[in-house]
This record gives C-alpha cells, structure tokens and sequence, in this order.
C-alpha cells in the first residue's frame, strides 16, 4: 500500500499534462515525474515505485531515492498529495 | 535490456498565458563547445570553476571595430584598457594587434612596461597618479591625461625638478545627456574650466600639449552621447588653435561602448536594444570632421574601448555543486563560483546556458554561488533544463572587468586559459594556492601557538 495518496482529481495525460478538476489548475510534468505519479495512483509503495524507477532508468537507488523525495515535496507543496 | 535515459522527476504549475514546456519566455541553446574545443575536456583537465577565454574571437573583434572605424575616419588608434583584463595573455594579443596601452595606476603602467609596451605609447590615466609615478611617465614620454589642478600642479614642478617636458592632454567632463553626469573626473567643459586648464598647459614651456580626453562612462546605450561629446571636444580644439595656434595630435573619446551583455532591470536582451558600433563610429567621426581640416591635418581618434572587446570573448565554466528546492517549490542550484568570480553579476544578468542538450523540460531556476553569503547569487530567476549534481553551465560575456575585479574570498581563485587560434588550449593564470595568499602575511611571534579549550 501506498503511504501517499495523490488526489483523485488529478487527470494526467500521456504527454505529460496534468489538470486538477477541482481547481482548474494544470501542470506538466516530466517523464520521470509522470511514471512516478502514474504508480502513486495505482497505490505502489515508495519501495516498489523506487524498484520500478531503476529497472526502467538508468539511475542509481540512492539518487532515485533523493530525487524521490524532493519530488514529494514538490507534489505536497503544489497540494496533490496527501499522507495517510 | 538498456535503460531509459533518467532526468530528475519534476512537475511545474502552468501559470496562464506562459508556457513552461514548449517556448518559455527565455531561450537557450546548449553551448557543449568554445572554439571547438569540448568543455567537458577543459574541465577534466584544468577543474573547475574554469575561465575560458578564446584568442580567435578576441582578434576578430578587434579587427572588425578597428575597421568599423578606419573605414570612417583616416587616423585610428586603439589603446587597451588594462582594467578591464590585465592578464599578460590577453594585452599581448591587443598589443600584437597594434593597441596602444590605457592605464591608470603606477601598478598598471609597470604592467605594460614589463610586457614591452614603451611610454611613449602608454596613455596614463585616472584621478590618482603618485608623483613617482608622475616622473616615471615623464622620463619614459608616456601620455599623461591630467585629471585635476593639484596633477597639473605637480607636474609643472616636477619637470621644472627633472628639466624634462612632459607630454600631456586633458581629461575633460561635460554634459552629454546622460543621467548621472560622470563630472568627478577632469576638467568641466560647461563652466570653463578645462579652457583655463588648457591656458595653463599652453604657458608652461615644459609642458607639451597633445591632445584632449574624455570617458564619458561605460556601458552607454545610445550614440548620441558620444556625438555631443565628440562636439565639445572639437570646440575646444578649435578655440585653442585659433586663439594660441595649437594643433591637437589627438583627440581620445575613451571607452563606454556596450557589449552583448543584459543590464539587471532591462526587460530586452541586449543585442535587441543597442545601437551598433557603426551608430557609434558615425556619431564620433562625423562629429570629428566639424573640425573642417584637411585629412591629413586631422588628429588622431583615440578609442579605449574596453567592455565592447573583451567581454563576449570570456566564458565561466562553472559545475553544479549540489540542486535545491525552495520552500516555493523553485529549482535552486549551487555552483562552484559565485560572486567572488563574477563582481560583474551585481550589474548584469548574466546569461547562464547548459552545456548538454537535455529534454525540453525547463523551469525558473535560481543560481546561486558557493559563498555563505546572502548575496551570493549569479542569476535570481533564470530559464533552465532540470539540473544535476556535477552538470556545468557557461556563463557567457564575462572577458571584461571579470578576472581584474574577482576577490580572493573564501576561496582561491581558479585557473583561467586561452584557446589559441591554432585551438591548442594554454593555462594563462594558474589557480591560487593558499601559499599565494599566505606568503603575503606576517605571522607575530607571539601568536604562533596556542592551546584550544576541551
Ligand atoms: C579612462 C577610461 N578609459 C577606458 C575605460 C574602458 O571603458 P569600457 O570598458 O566601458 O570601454 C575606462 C573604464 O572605466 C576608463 O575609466
């Protein structure tokens, strides 16, 4: 299960456009950033999406995971994440 | 099975009307080569922060102002201005060019002296000149530009001292329409001054009149200033020939042309709102020949551009040391050079750009230096790709006023190289070690031990 839950009203589209239904508000997002998101919807956990990120990019665990984290902070601050 | 290319995850709020993704409001091309020369093989080899200057474009440069002017008026002279970048390498190659040598302190003047430049073609400006300075210049029959009463005074005496002649202009100030007027430096036009001050050149046997200056300031966005300059400069030496039959060998309108850099608070981009260098070679020389003399009675035009040369041929690589977000969700990088390096970025926003093709993915960035200080910041609010720890950008325009006006704070100062027109790449000032710093101090005995608490 998944310890962040994005909200509902977010739509995302395959070239990386995001639109919140309620606010009217939109959003772009990169390839990196909408797989991560794409997982967060479908309620992976950290560990499983951070698995996930380094199968299909070329990246390394730790830098996945840092990057991991500030992209939360992002996804927070722009409030289309909450934790459970 | 290979892998996708990674980028940093990243997402940005579209604000109406601005398009993040596909044309943001500030362009860049990666720039991945300087003459090419790879900027990932200059720094592996010479580190980083690394300036880069580049032989090829500084000669152009030079060669295509020289022309703009001699193709407009018959007697063209250049005079390097060595406080915009006195490396060795860089006045050199000016010299190699045929530029005279523009200085203003004892510590320049040696400069152009030790690089072989003789005082009969060093032009000796600026407020503040020693009298050993003074007698030096005089014995060596440098041009000195007087910038007051009290150096006209000491010059008087030490000639008569010396019993030498001294070669000398004046450094006049007027109104040309900027805002503010520069009139701390010379001798004023409107009110008289530099007449009476030209009177007493005149009079003084020892003292040789050879021409009139003036550096109305720098960066001067329009030409128009330059004519009104060039205009009063040529009244004053109508009057001192008709009145004392005295003919000017020169007459020298300074530096102050901008170059391709972006003033902070200027919403457009340089190159889309500055006059050319031909507006500014038409207002200067067709101001000139107001003078009505025969061609080959005219004086000698004096440039000291400085900014104009050299600033577009210098580049700052400089190394993503760690990325940040902002409380606002901003992209936040440190680098490895700050302001220490680039005094220059209180004035200019310096156009940053990376040095790899990334995805289009960009987003407002702010850059800022090494330096634990609050001030410490190259760019405030810069269109950039996703950055990475370790990935470089090039800061472009910095040749002028950079390298002269970095300080030793906080850290050393980093190497700086030439790409020579044959596109070898030569070290011309190595980076500080801490011995360069600390061989100046004196340590006193007493304070050279101690005993740290638990
Ligand atoms: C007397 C004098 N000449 C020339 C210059 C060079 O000016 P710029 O770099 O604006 O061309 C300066 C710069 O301050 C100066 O003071």
């Amino acid at each position: 299960m998944s310890e962040y839950k994005i909200s509902d009203n977010l739509a995302v589209s395959e070239s990386g456009f995001l639109f919140m239904a309620n606010s009217g508000e939109s959003f772009t997002v990169n390839e990196t950033g909408r797989f991560i998101i794409n997982n967060l919807k479908e309620n992976k956990s950290e560990e499983e999406i951070l698995s996930l990120l380094t199968n299909e990019f070329d990246i390394d665990i730790d830098t996945a995971q840092r990057d991991f984290d500030e992209f939360l902070t992002l996804l927070r601050n722009l409030k289309l994440v909450e934790e459970l | 099975m290979t892998k996708k290319r990674y980028e940093k995850p990243i997402i940005l709020k579209q604000h109406s009307g601005m398009m993040n993704k596909f044309g943001s409001t500030q362009t860049f091309r990666p720039i991945t080569k300087i003459d090419d020369v790879e900027i990932d093989s200059l720094t592996e080899k010479f580190g980083s922060p690394l300036f880069v200057f580049s032989e090829k474009q500084i000669r152009e440069k030079y060669r295509k102002l020289n022309k703009i002017f001699k193709t407009r008026y018959p007697k063209v002279r250049f005079a390097w201005s060595y406080k915009t970048n006195y490396l060795s390498a860089i006045c050199s190659i000016y010299h190699q060019e045929g530029s005279w040598a523009e200085v203003v302190s004892e510590f320049e003047y040696d400069k152009a002296r030790d690089l072989g430049v003789k005082g009969e073609n060093i032009i000796f400006n600026g407020p503040f000149k020693s009298e050993s300075a003074l007698e030096k210049a005089i014995r060596e029959k440098a041009l000195i530009h007087i910038d007051h009463f009290d150096e006209l005074y000491s010059i008087m005496e030490i000639t008569e001292k010396i019993d030498l002649t001294a070669n000398v202009a004046i450094r006049v100030n007027m109104d040309t329409g900027i805002y503010p007027p520069w009139n701390r430096f010379g001798f004023n036009y409107e009110n008289g001054e530099a007449m009476l001050a030209l009177k007493r050149i005149i009079h003084d046997e020892r003292l040789e009149l050879k021409g009139l200056h003036t550096h109305i300031g720098t960066y001067i966005m329009s030409a128009e200033p330059y004519r009104q300059a060039t205009l009063k400069l040529v009244d004053l030496a109508k009057e001192i020939y008709d009145n004392y039959n005295v003919r000017l060998e020169y007459i020298d309108l300074g530096g102050g042309f901008p170059s391709n850099n972006t003033l902070k608070g200027q919403y457009l981009e340089a190159e889309q709102l500055l006059p050319t260098y031909e507006d500014y070679a038409d207002a200067i020389t067709s101001a000139l020949f107001e003078l009505n003399l025969p061609s080959d009675e005219l004086p000698v035009l004096t440039l000291e551009t400085g900014r104009a040369l050299i600033d577009d041929s210098g580049y700052l690589i400089t190394s993503v040391f760690a990325t940040k977000r902002l409380s606002t969700g901003k992209q936040a990088l440190i680098m490895d050079a700050g302001v220490n390096y680039l005094f220059t970025s209180y004035w200019f926003n310096h156009k940053v750009v990376p040095t790899k093709e990334i995805s289009g993915f960009t987003e407002n960035t702010i850059v800022y230096g090494p330096l634990c200080m609050n001030i410490d910041v190259i760019r405030d609010d810069v269109v950039l790709p996703v950055m990475h720890k370790g990935d470089k950008l090039v800061v472009l325009y910095v040749g002028a006023y950079s390298v002269t006006q970095w300080m030793q704070f906080i850290s050393l100062r980093p190497n700086v190289v030439l790409i020579t027109e044959e596109g070898d790449v030569e070290l011309i000032r190595a980076a500080e070690t801490n011995e360069n710093i600390t061989e100046q101090e004196r340590l006193p005995e007493k304070l050279s031990d101690f005993t740290l608490t638990d």
